[in-house]
């Protein structure tokens, strides 16, 4: 990495720790900054925010691996979340799966090759009146066919 | 994109509210007459446990403390229940008047939103909604005139774990922590967010607490059961005509639901999520009550095409995922009941074995530490037995003979 890179996320922390804090209940929104920013919080960022922290890089990790919308390897631009809970699933999440894997050439679990994608599945997103549901990014989409799901993620810059 | 506002019905949560009210009439009550009038309520934690609400209230406004929290919980995580969206996209008035009236009543400054990852779209309205709340002087220094009464509200955004619902997680998860369950005692009301008394409420039982000190707890109680007061939102979902939020008293017979949402041949209903109990047709004269059939207010119906077997699948997959890890019997239980699924699916099962994947169930739920282990197995040990005919015995069109 570049060390002009690194000292970008090192002043982008210090810009969270403005905003959160810097005691140990900041924590985790200053990690949710990072993984919104970069998609992941790499062993850099950990690092980093330990030493701003002051506490243990491990500390840091712990958390991260613990939650599944923090993590540590590089994900799309654009995640895609599509409920995988029960209702979804009775209301057709697997059509609307293999339509959105078909489309973008890649399997849930995995990153589109031109990076644009992240494909997950997320347990229930609290839209089962309205299945299947799924959230991309910070936007949730309901009533979905195969159709519109491909045609919302088509829109996606 | 998300809700579509639509008038909805109900003789308590859903009467008549005015903004700020329960705000006003509380800081013209002392402290006292408001826990009163919460005992006499009779109002107990619609976040699933049950507990008593004036009890956890009058807990940590006795205790002695520098800090005081109130804390809601808003992780709604269980599977089939979205109430609590609803309540705060389209009354975040009861939401939060009730948080300034906590925050009153138990010495506490500080309010905080626990706001389960998967909402942050809602963020950005809950907070221009705070920040109207400031500027009406609804929240901030010397509410409404009161000299040294100070609270504000900020929310903290959950990063996609059910388990912080439960309510020492969602602390450690606040704490900055990773969100693992405390052993209980000592509970929130003594040593909670920092170390100091806590009182954490589901998001509709706060909405309930705005109403009753505007009504009072006689008028509450007027509803539903004589154990269990009020009205409850349940969270309709799956095979019906008319899925969303309902309101209804305590005490409705579960036929009586099923035929206000429009639900037709229905085979089986899930009570209380993937940690709740599934009914079959003789028990659908059942109450939704905390003395019978108990829910947090998730309700999935199925009708009779669908395979049980598929669902008990989906929630067990869903308690592997999402046990924290931390205590044996539920990170290695919860994987043992799915390799029994499993192998039901593949026909290499053998009843005595099931016979004790059973009894590993019920270990589970007097061995776990948290209330996630210690209910997973409910839909296990339920749906097993109330759906043999089906699923081992390949009655009326079950295929795992
Ligand atoms: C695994 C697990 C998940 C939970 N999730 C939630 C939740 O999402 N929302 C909630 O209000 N309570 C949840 N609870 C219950 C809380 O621990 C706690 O009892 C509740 O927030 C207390 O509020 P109440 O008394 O108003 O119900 C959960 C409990 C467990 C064991
Ligand atoms: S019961 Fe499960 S979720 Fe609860 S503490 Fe034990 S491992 Fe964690
Ligand atoms: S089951 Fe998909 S949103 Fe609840």
């Amino acid at each position: 990495m570049l060390v002009l890179e690194k000292n970008a996320i090192t002043e982008e922390i210090e810009e969270s720790i403005k905003l959160h804090g810097n005691n140990r209940s900041a924590l985790i929104p200053i990690l949710q900054d990072i993984q919104r920013k970069h998609s992941h919080i790499s062993d850099f960022a950990q690092q980093e925010v330990a030493r701003l922290l002051d506490i243990h890089p491990v500390e840091v990790y712990s958390v991260v691996s613990f939650y599944a919308f923090l993590n540590t390897k590089p994900k799309g631009r654009n995640i895609v979340r599509l409920c995988q809970t029960i209702t979804c699933d009775l209301q057709g999440k697997a059509a609307i799966a293999k339509a959105i894997e078909r489309e973008l050439n890649c399997k849930f679990g995995e990153t589109t090759q031109d990076k644009k994608f992240s494909l997950e599945f997320a347990n229930c997103l609290g839209m089962c009146d309205q299945g299947p549901a799924m959230i991309v990014n910070d936007k949730v989409y309901s009533h979905l066919t195969p159709e519109k799901a491909v045609q919302i993620l088509s829109n996606i810059k | 994109m998300t809700t579509n506002k639509q008038k909805r019905e109900g003789a308590v949560i859903f009467s008549e509210y005015e903004r700020g009210s329960a705000i006003k009439k509380a800081l013209s009550m002392g402290r006292d007459d408001i826990l009163f009038e919460l005992r006499e309520s009779k109002l107990k934690g619609r976040g699933g446990a049950g507990f008593p609400t004036s009890t956890k209230w009058m807990l940590v406004a006795a205790a002695k403390a520098e800090e005081k929290y109130l804390i809601c919980n808003a992780d709604e995580g269980e599977p089939g229940t979205f109430k609590d969206r609803v309540l705060l996209l389209e009354y975040p008035e009861l939401v939060f008047d009730a948080m300034v009236v906590g925050g009153y009543t138990l010495g506490a400054k500080h309010g905080v939103v626990y706001l389960r990852g998967e909402y942050e779209y809602m963020k950005k309205s809950l907070e221009d909604y705070l920040e109207a709340m400031r500027k009406d002087n609804l929240l901030g220094n010397n509410i409404l005139g009161k000299e040294g009464f100070n609270f504000d509200i900020s929310i903290f955004l959950g990063s996609g774990a059910y388990v912080c619902g439960e309510e020492t997680a969602l602390i450690e998860s606040m704490e900055g922590q990773r969100g693992e369950a405390r052993n209980k005692p000592p509970y929130p009301v003594n040593t909670g967010f920092m170390g100091m008394p806590t009182a954490v409420n589901n998001v509709e039982t706060l909405a309930a607490v705005s109403h009753i000190v505007v009504k009072s707890g006689a008028w509450f109680k007027q509803h539903g059961t004589d154990k269990s007061t009020g009205s409850k939102l349940l969270s309709i979902s799956g095979d019906c005509k008319k899925p969303g939020v309902y309101e209804l008293p305590w005490g409705t017979k579960i036929s009586e639901l099923l035929e206000l949402v429009g639900a037709e041949n229905t085979k089986a209903v899930q009570v209380g999520g993937a940690s709740g109990i599934c009914l079959s047709r003789s028990e659908f004269d059942r109450t939704l009550a905390y003395e019978d059939a108990a829910t947090g207010g998730s309700i999935m119906i199925f009708n009779e095409n669908r395979d049980m077997l598929k669902v008990l699948k989906n929630f067990m997959e869903f308690f592997v995922e999402e046990s924290c890890g931390q205590c044996t019997p539920c990170r290695i239980g919860n994987v043992k009941l799915l390799e029994g699924i499993e192998m039901i699916e593949r026909g290499e099962y053998t009843f005595s074995y099931i016979k004790k994947l059973k009894d590993l169930g019920n270990t589970m739920k007097v061995a776990s530490k948290c209330g996630l282990g210690q209910s997973s197995p409910n839909s296990f040990i339920s749906i097993l037995d109330n759906f043999s005919d089906e699923i081992f015995n390949n009655v009326n069109g079950g295929s795992h003979a």
